[in-house]
């Protein structure tokens, strides 16, 4: 129990960071070959060499990073804020050094006077380090992927 | 409202689209765009898809024309179709996804009629009983899924055409076909795999807004600097650090580090029917390994002379007028599908190049994912644009788009208009489709 509390904080904390955009904060919790994947396709079994809605490295990370904070994202001017809510989580396996887990979550967007849902499972390959977990992988399946999407997603989900 | 409309617009269509300006209601009213809909969408040659989309016998992919839901679908012989879809029966859509297989024939989910894959007929239940004393059956046309007038296919793309008048596909396209030569001379096989993917993404805005945003080279620098900055400080902390940044950095600071200045370098070549082509390197010819090794597998299939003149084909954009944009030195294409007015769906996809090495397409698929994903990194900032300009247009602070950049400088080449030395930013584009429009329109 004490473990499936460890990672839920930690999965609780990341949406946190996103909902509050600290944006560098929440590419810190990336280990430095870590991933962030959203697929275009649910059979997509691996990040590198597919389509993707997201398949970003650290270093694209800080690009959209300063990217939206930019003055000139003209995108970003709006009023724009997001709700995320993360639940049902599941762990897959673990070791002493590794944690995978599995959870759905629901984000709500507020942009100007349009409100988006967008819900999906996350699955979190965690890496155990002396600072707490690191992000190894985490997969973005969101049940929207395969819509047409009404405008387009700015930052992570 | 557009019964009593049609007419009088017709009369007064000159008074919507001068030389270098045009009327706001050609993006807002509602009544113009269902005309545009039946005299341009519905009768000119419409993308719909490409053929290795639909590999085996019974494949098919749903695609607007216009405002009709169509089918492309491989029929027998390995021939393309592209009909309506619907049942004559009863008007049921005759397939509810947006791709699939329909078998060896179509069968309604209704009443089960079945159809061969070009349209014809194959079964009513009971027919013979049901049917006696009638002119229904097999042979009559009622009874059979219409086709689209025209189907044609250029080196693998799909295009279908409405109307039974008007230019074939290769006389449509003219110069613009280079889109298309383009990308597939570029793989040592001479043709080109769609890679089953395409992102959707809605825009709230006109469909002309976003052709029109295409080849507009004064736009980058200023709609993008925020990407185009941010990838530029990435890149040379990566340089810095390993030597050497991948080409996709590159791509995307580009947008800073092509000032807007220097975007007038560019050229644009204009074309009968509104296409259009931005001329312009796209930085894809260093001289790392990945891309000398592909360089010789063009020269295996070409020789060198050929590969040289095959990579030294100088394409930013090709706008194929009214839906399509291609990139075709990436391999990319996005489709234009008018929802309404003010909705516009793109669909947008890439191709594997082949025969050629796996390298050469990993730039493909990063600019796929970078720029065209509904993630994008830099269209997010466009389609922002293009909302705002919607919303202005839909007010009464003023009448006029302005088109007037570089005008009376463009030179007329035969049929081309090419912008002049030094004009690469001229608006050039925009006054060659609101022409196109305009004849398109005026046609009863």
């Amino acid at each position: 129990m004490e473990l499936q509390q460890e990672v839920e904080q930690f999965l609780y904390r990341q949406s946190e960071l996103l909902d509050t955009k600290q944006w560098q904060a929440w590419i810190d919790l990336f280990a430095d070959d870590g991933v962030y994947w959203m697929p275009a396709d649910p059979a997509h079994e691996h990040w590198d060499g597919v389509p993707s809605i997201f398949a970003e490295d650290k270093n694209l990370m800080a690009v959209r990073m300063k990217r939206v904070l930019h003055p000139d994202a003209w995108s970003q001017r709006p009023l724009w804020g997001t709700n995320h809510v993360v639940s049902n989580t599941i762990i897959e396996s673990y070791d002493s050094s590794e944690v995978i887990v599995r959870s759905r979550f629901h984000m709500m967007e507020l942009r100007r006077d349009d409100v988006r849902h967008f819900a999906g499972a996350y699955r979190h390959h965690l890496r155990k380090t002396a600072e707490g977990y690191r992000i190894k992988l985490q997969r973005v399946d969101m049940t929207n992927a395969q819509a047409a999407y009404d405008y387009v997603l700015q930052v992570w989900v | 409202m557009l019964q009593e409309r049609v007419p009088d617009l017709s009369r007064r269509l000159s008074e919507f689209v001068e030389p270098d300006r045009v009327r706001r209601e050609v993006y807002t009213d509602p009544a113009i765009f269902e005309l545009e809909m039946q005299r341009i969408h519905e009768r000119v040659w419409i993308y719909c898809g490409h053929e290795s989309q639909v590999p085996k016998t019974g494949d098919y992919y749903a695609v607007q024309i216009g405002r009709q839901p169509m089918v492309m679908v491989r029929g027998a012989h390995g021939k393309v179709n592209v009909l309506y879809n619907r049942c004559p029966h009863r008007g049921n859509l005759m397939v509810g996804d947006r791709y699939g297989s329909s078998g060896e024939f179509f069968r309604c989910s209704y009443h089960a009629w079945t159809f061969h894959h070009d349209g014809r007929l194959r079964s009513i239940p009971m027919m013979e009983s049901g049917y006696a004393g009638t002119p229904y059956g097999k042979d009559h046309p009622d009874c059979s899924m219409k086709r689209a007038a025209r189907v044609e296919n250029y080196r693998g793309f799909v295009f279908a055409s409405l109307s039974p008048e008007g230019p074939s596909l290769k006389d449509f396209l003219g110069e613009a076909r280079v889109a298309f030569d383009d990308m597939c001379d570029r793989a040592p096989q001479g043709e080109v795999e769609v890679v089953p993917n395409c992102f959707r993404v809605i825009q709230k805005s006109n469909w002309k807004i976003f052709l029109e945003n295409q080849l507009d080279a004064l736009h980058p620098s200023v709609t993008h600097q925020s990407t185009g900055r941010a990838a530029h400080e990435v890149e040379k902390e990566i340089e810095k650090k390993t030597g050497h940044a991948p080409l996709s950095y590159h791509m995307l600071s580009a947008f800073a580090t092509v000032t807007i200045d220097k975007w007038d370098n560019f050229q644009t070549l204009n074309y009968p029917h509104g296409h259009c082509i931005l001329t312009g390197y796209m930085g894809l010819r260093p001289k790392d390994p990945d891309t000398l090794a592909y360089e010789k597998t063009l020269i295996d299939a070409y020789g060198q002379k050929r590969m040289e003149e095959i990579l030294g084909v100088n394409i930013h954009h090709v706008l194929i007028y009214p839906g399509l944009s291609v990139q075709s030195p990436l391999q990319q294409l996005r489709a234009v599908r008018p929802l309404g007015v003010d909705r516009t769906l793109t669909e947008i996809w890439h191709f594997r190049l082949k025969g050629a090495p796996e390298a050469i397409y990993r730039r493909s698929l990063a600019y796929y994912n970078l720029v065209n994903s509904p993630a994008t990194l830099v269209n997010a900032d466009d389609l922002e644009n293009f909302w705002k300009c919607h919303q202005g247009l839909s007010s009464e602070g003023g009448d006029w788009v302005s088109f007037a950049r570089h005008f009376g400088r463009d030179i007329q080449n035969g049929e081309r208009v090419e912008t002049a030395a030094n004009c690469g930013t001229s608006e050039a584009p925009m006054r060659n489709q609101m022409k196109a429009w305009a004849r398109y329109m005026a046609a009863q």
